[in-house]
């Protein structure tokens, strides 16, 4: 499937990069840190994930209970990128591109692979500007590392999150099925 | 159970067809195989109706197997309403690089328009 989606003919952005600090809408002071080494962060984001609210999942992620969560985790951990937001010390937003491809350890060039993207806020932490900053600290930290096609799929109904992609450049590629398919270029 | 499961010639059929056989086997289902044309999947549809005889031969299961010509989703929906059909099984996704559950075009036409039960298989 790799390599077949539509994209956008310019790029978006710039976006800025991690990391950076900022206060949200409610007065909360932010931090949000491109994780370079994930399986040092992969612990708090677990802890994120159990604090999930099952009801925004989303097409089945996240999984829930700890174990389930942590093998998820841990199958995309390797090869994929990873941008938290945290609060007091703990993550309450975790964005992530993994690459679309059968032989991960065969990339050489990041460019030539396009990447799923998904992105994750605490209930308590939405609504506040959060996810937004998180998006585009995400693509800015791509762009910086050489990625050039993003991809994502949302459940056509999530009007808010399909909102949310457009705004920082995603355009739809696909409505034929309960999945809206977005993209972006990002160079 | 009067069972009918559709099949297009991805990885995710023959799934679907062996949960279905180790199914019809346990509770003693009649199963009616259908294999659809979708010119883009892994098997052509020869393929898969020689496929799904040798798992139903190896699972001593005696099924009839049919060829649907036309559109998937559509040709699934009319042969299940001109039969007497108490379920429609078919494949219950595929997951994307992220791990997330993505159902196609054809499932989704099957689940809107299908007259009868539908399963969907993981």
């Amino acid at each position: 499937m790799a390599g077949t989606r539509p994209y956008p003919d310019d790029p978006a952005g710039p976006f800025p990069a991690p990391p950076t600090s900022f206060e949200d809408r409610d007065g909360r002071t932010i931090e949000i840190q491109a994780s370079d080494d994930f399986e040092t962060t992969l612990e708090d984001v677990v802890e994120m994930y159990v604090e999930f609210d099952p009801t925004d999942r989303a097409q089945g992620i996240p999984p829930t209970g700890e174990q389930r969560i942590r093998n998820w985790l841990e199958t995309i951990a390797t090869h994929s990128i990873n941008v938290v937001a945290s609060h007091d010390g703990a993550v309450i937003g975790h964005a992530m591109l993994v690459p679309d491809t059968s032989d991960p350890d065969a990339i050489d060039d990041r460019a030539d692979v396009e990447w799923e993207l998904a992105i994750f806020v605490l209930q308590e932490y939405q609504r506040a500007g959060i996810g937004t900053q998180l998006l585009e600290h995400l693509l800015g930290h791509a762009s910086e590392i050489g990625i050039e096609r993003v991809w994502l799929t949302v459940e056509r109904w999530n009007n808010p999150a399909i909102a949310l992609y457009e705004r920082v450049g995603f355009e739809a590629t696909g409505t034929e099925s309960f999945e809206q398919e977005m993209a972006i270029r990002l160079g | 159970m009067n069972v009918l499961v559709g099949l297009v010639g991805s990885d995710e059929s023959i799934k679907t067809l062996r949960q279905t056989v180790d199914r019809t086997n346990e509770v003693g289902d009649d199963l009616t195989v259908a294999v659809v044309e979708k010119p883009e999947s892994k098997r052509s549809q020869a393929e898969m109706v020689d496929e799904a005889e040798a798992l139903l031969s190896e699972a001593e299961l005696e099924a009839e197997i049919v060829r649907l010509e036309g559109d998937p989703g559509s040709a699934l929906v009319d042969y299940t309403e001109q039969g007497e059909f108490d379920q429609l099984v078919i494949g219950g996704g595929t997951l994307s690089p992220m791990g997330k559950i993505q159902l196609g075009p054809i499932t989704e036409f099957v689940l809107l328009n299908a007259p009868t039960t539908v399963k969907l298989v993981r």
